[in-house]
């Protein structure tokens, strides 16, 4: 079987390209491009109406609530929402019930979504038994049974001893660490940054510290262990510019931010709105400006739609009580064009943050359209506008702070392995 | 940014849920309506039959028998039914969500909810719930707002001090944790007060509290320098060991009204207290007392602007 | 149109003689707000009574409260007299549908129970909606729905009579 897509716009990130092209898919890769692609024999031609194609989105952080939350969210609707959205690989954190601790989970979790046949399934393991943070989990064993990296979902580590041992031991073997940085202690009880805006609300404060002094923990504990670092939605400043001094230093770190946090700041919280409650909290403007400025240099490698699905009981609560989290997989794609128009960079730069760059973090070969690669791929319209809507979204998450609104954006076929697996 | 949760389409009061915010004409209105009911409270029958016909509801998921109480006195004295649930132990317990028992209650015709929650903005989400006819007053919502609070306290201050001006208003103690500090701030900031300063330690003051327009004081003595009003503020028990504060003896020597720091303040300067106090800890007997205490007037002027509150917001 | 309409002085004048003969030493008067209290202030001078003068706003006790809400900015109810075993003349200025008056009395109740009530009013209009008459009237002065006739204060405390568009 051999699939055409013609008459497209090919942007790369990888290589760099933008032009008008044509790829020919074969056995699930990327067989020809361009005259070559277009004068071969194919079985069957989609046109891609003059929309861009480029590499499938990788996304490093979606909650599938599977195992454990399936109230909130199944395996099924949220693979749904992926190819949506364009995502065409995913990792999910370990933070389900039971935690991703075992190998049995991971290999189940991993069976039941590759028999889903929609977007690629990359399952994160857990550092820590159960997330708790006191004993290390079989991280080889979780290796082989599919695990990708090794995280604490938003779970801190609190006691740093056995940080340090956990990065000694994922070190041993090469495995990524994947982690947020927060000061448990100091972000105890906060539902909001620290900051005008928690003191006119009354809310209870994170202070940017608690991710700052966790971040100068972190990296001085990588640099002697030489733990392969990746860090998980930093989301002050601060942090942004230790990423940047230890990137200059030499330091093998990368690091990644949630698309709402580029665009978002704690002044959305408006009247309480329980959407804008999220996990890291939404900071202040010059916080969000400062991300945005450094996902657009390079300092921050990607950007991630750090899905949360939270149903409607966990959002209509006090603004403190309520449930942390936003909906993202079919949202990733537009807030990275919006983020890319108001930097003024172009397709390919844009799109490197969602694909070829996380596609490295990851190590695998898709993020990229060349002869050889995986034919996962996004055919898109990026002028055409959506309004984000409960009905619209896939999704069972309906919550986000973009309800309402309309982004520019729309996906119109979504290719996993050269199979069409999702198409309007 | 959504629109002003509390007015309705014509620009009146829908619900009291902040005074940050809150048009300056609204509060002048509520100050002035209050007037006309303290003369009511003065009166053989302490009763007008505005409020007929109408339930109140007042819906304390955190308790607090002073304020309940006011509110019921002010809700009775306007011939409203008045039904008093002390959610914290009933349903909330059993697990059924805040908004689930709003609408229960809605279902036994209600037209006004009194609400007190520990959750900051709990009564911001009930406002967004509840049907057009119905009311939300805002009785304490975690450190977020005590607009009532707020009003008897510039009802008093207009009181005894007639106009805002010319005035300088120290707000003393925990400020952190304080609705009534955030709600009188915003008050005195829209009717116009030149100065006002809140004084306590930094572990007792939230980060940015002088974007609220105050100026930020840690040594008290300065802090009352030249006030015409000084107000207390509670010092929760379990504040008073801890990472905030070392004990309730040091807060009193360096935080706590005492004769001798009301002498740094204006000598005709009112001290006021939100109750209850904590006698020897934030406010000392002979200055609770004093000829300067303006704390039981509070209480009595409080009844009279929560009725106001009421008769003001179920007429719109 | 203010032409045709009587001196409110001259009404003021024959309304104090009205009154006069029944005065007693429990003769108290309260005057409804805004004209009535007016009036009420000029008879109590006129007739020189020893009890001082009560003032009522009666927006506490008005009966469309359901439909319009309280009234923007309602003044204090004074009654610097106990009311209990009095003889009240409630004054208003103008005497329309009734409602004023009604709230008047159950406002004049909530201070105690009086001996005798009885209303004085400047002109009539006419348009009654609840049974109340006046005791002492100045004059009957038809006035057609949609017309609102008021009694406005000029320099020097003049009284005088005024008929608008209702708006």
């Amino acid at each position: 079987m051999r699939l055409r897509i013609s008459n497209c716009r090919i942007v790369d990130p990888a290589s760099g390209r933008d032009a008008p092209g044509a790829v020919l898919i074969e056995n699930g890769r990327i067989a020809a491009l361009d005259a070559e692609a277009a004068d071969a024999r194919a079985d069957e031609t989609l046109n891609g109406g003059g929309r861009v194609l480029a590499p499938g989105l990788i996304d490093l952080s979606a909650r599938l609530r599977e195992p454990g939350y399936e109230y909130k969210a199944t395996l099924e609707s949220e693979m749904d929402a992926a190819v949506a959205g364009g995502v065409t690989s995913l990792a999910c954190p370990p933070d389900t019930d039971p935690p991703l601790d075992e190998p049995g989970l991971v290999d189940m979790l991993r069976r039941r979504a590759k028999a889903l046949e929609r977007a690629r399934l990359y399952p994160v393991g857990a550092l820590t038994v159960k997330l708790q943070g006191e004993s290390l989990t079989e991280m080889a064993e979780l290796a082989e049974a599919g695990c990708v990296a090794f995280s604490q979902a938003n779970v801190a580590i609190r006691d740093l001893q056995v940080l340090w041992r956990a990065l000694q031991y994922a070190a041993t073997f090469g495995f990524p660490v994947w982690l947020r940085a927060e000061d448990p202690w100091l972000a105890r009880g906060g539902v909001a940054h620290d900051g005008a805006i928690a003191t006119r609300l009354g809310l209870a404060g994170i202070p940017s510290s608690a991710e700052t002094i966790a971040l100068a923990s972190l990296l001085q504990l990588t640099r002697e262990t030489g733990a392969r670092l990746h860090l998980c939605r930093i989301s002050t400043a601060g942090a942004v510019a230790q990423v940047r001094a230890a990137k200059a230093e030499g330091l093998a770190i990368t690091c990644d931010v949630s698309a709402n946090q580029i665009h978002l700041s704690d002044a959305n919280i408006g009247y309480f709105d329980s959407q804008c409650r999220l996990e890291p909290p939404l900071r202040a403007g010059s916080d969000r400006d400062a991300l945005s400025l450094a996902l657009a240099e390079g300092v921050i490698d990607c950007l991630c739609s750090d899905h949360t699905p939270v149903d409607a009981d966990g959002k209509q609560m006090p603004f403190a009580e309520s449930e942390p989290g936003a909906t993202g997989l079919e949202l990733l794609l537009p807030l990275a064009l919006r983020w890319g128009r108001e930097r003024g960079l172009d397709l390919a730069r844009t799109l490197a943050r969602i694909t070829s760059e996380p596609a490295k973090i990851l190590g695998v070969e898709s993020g990229r359209i060349a002869p050889g690669a995986p034919a996962d791929l996004v055919l898109f319209d990026p002028d055409e506008q959506v309004v984000i809507s409960a009905e619209r979204l896939k999704s069972q998450g309906k919550n986000t702070p973009f309800l309402g609104e309309e982004l520019a954006g729309r996906v119109h076929a979504t290719l996993v392995a050269g199979r069409i697996v999702y198409r309007t | 940014m959504q629109a002003n949760p509390q007015l309705n389409r014509n620009g009146e009061l829908q619900h009291l849920l902040s005074l940050d915010g809150l048009p300056r004409e609204i509060v002048l209105q509520i100050l002035d309506t209050a007037e006309s009911f303290a003369s009511v409270t003065e009166r053989e029958v302490k009763k007008v039959p505005l409020l007929r016909g109408k339930s109140v509801f007042n819906l304390f998921f955190e308790p607090s028998t002073r304020t309940r109480t006011t509110f019921e006195i002010a809700a009775k004295r306007l011939s409203a039914d008045v039904i008093n649930l002390n959610v914290s132990t009933s349903s909330q317990s059993k697990g059924e969500s805040l908004l689930d028992t709003v609408a229960n209650l809605s279902a036994m015709q209600a037209d006004l909810f009194v609400v007190r929650h520990a959750s900051s903005g709990a009564p911001f989400l009930i406002a967004r719930h509840v049907k057009p006819h119905e009311h939300v007053v805002n009785a304490g919502d975690g450190r977020h707002a005590h607009p009532t609070q707020g009003l008897l306290d510039l009802f008093t201050i207009r009181h005894y001090k007639k106009d805002f001006s010319g005035l300088t208003v120290a707000i003393v103690g925990d400020i952190l944790h304080s609705r009534v500090a955030r709600s009188l701030i915003h008050g005195l900031r829209t009717l116009g007060v030149p100065e006002i300063r809140v004084i306590g330690p930094q572990t007792l003051q939230p980060p940015g509290v002088e974007t609220l327009g105050v100026r930020v004081f840690s040594d008290m003595r300065a802090g009352l320098a030249q006030a015409d009003v000084i107000v207390m503020l509670r010092l929760q028990n379990e504040r008073m060991g801890g990472a905030l504060l070392p004990s309730a003896q040091e807060f009193n020597k360096y935080y706590g009204l005492t004769a001798e720091k009301l002498a740094l303040a204006r000598p005709d300067a009112i001290v006021m207290h939100p109750g209850p106090m904590n006698r020897g800890v934030e406010i000392d007997s002979s200055v609770a007392d004093g000829a300067q205490s303006v704390i039981l007037p509070q209480v009595t002027f409080g009844i009279a602007v929560r009725m106001a509150v009421m008769s003001i917001i179920a007429g719109n | 149109m203010s032409a045709l309409l009587p001196d409110a002085e001259a009404l003021i004048r024959e309304l104090c003689d009205r009154i006069r003969p029944d005065l007693g030493p429990r003769s108290a008067l309260v005057g409804i707000h805004t004209g009535g209290a007016w009036l009420a202030e000029r008879l109590h001078r006129e007739l020189g009574l020893a009890t001082p003068l009560g003032i009522l706003d009666v927006a506490f006790y008005r009966d469309d409260y359901a439909r319009q809400g309280l009234a923007r900015d309602p003044k204090r109810s004074d009654i610097p007299f106990a009311v209990e075993e009095q003889d009240i003349i409630l004054v208003d200025d103008v005497l329309y549908t009734g409602r004023t008056v009604r709230a008047a009395i159950n406002e004049l109740f909530d201070y105690g129970r009086a001996a005798r009530i009885a209303l004085a009013v400047l002109a009539d209009r006419g348009g009654r909606e609840l049974p109340v008459s006046p005791t002492y009237c100045g004059a009957r002065i038809p006035v057609p729905e949609g017309k609102r006739l008021r009694l406005v204060r000029g320099t020097e405390g003049r009284l005088a009579l005024e008929l608008h568009d209702a708006g």
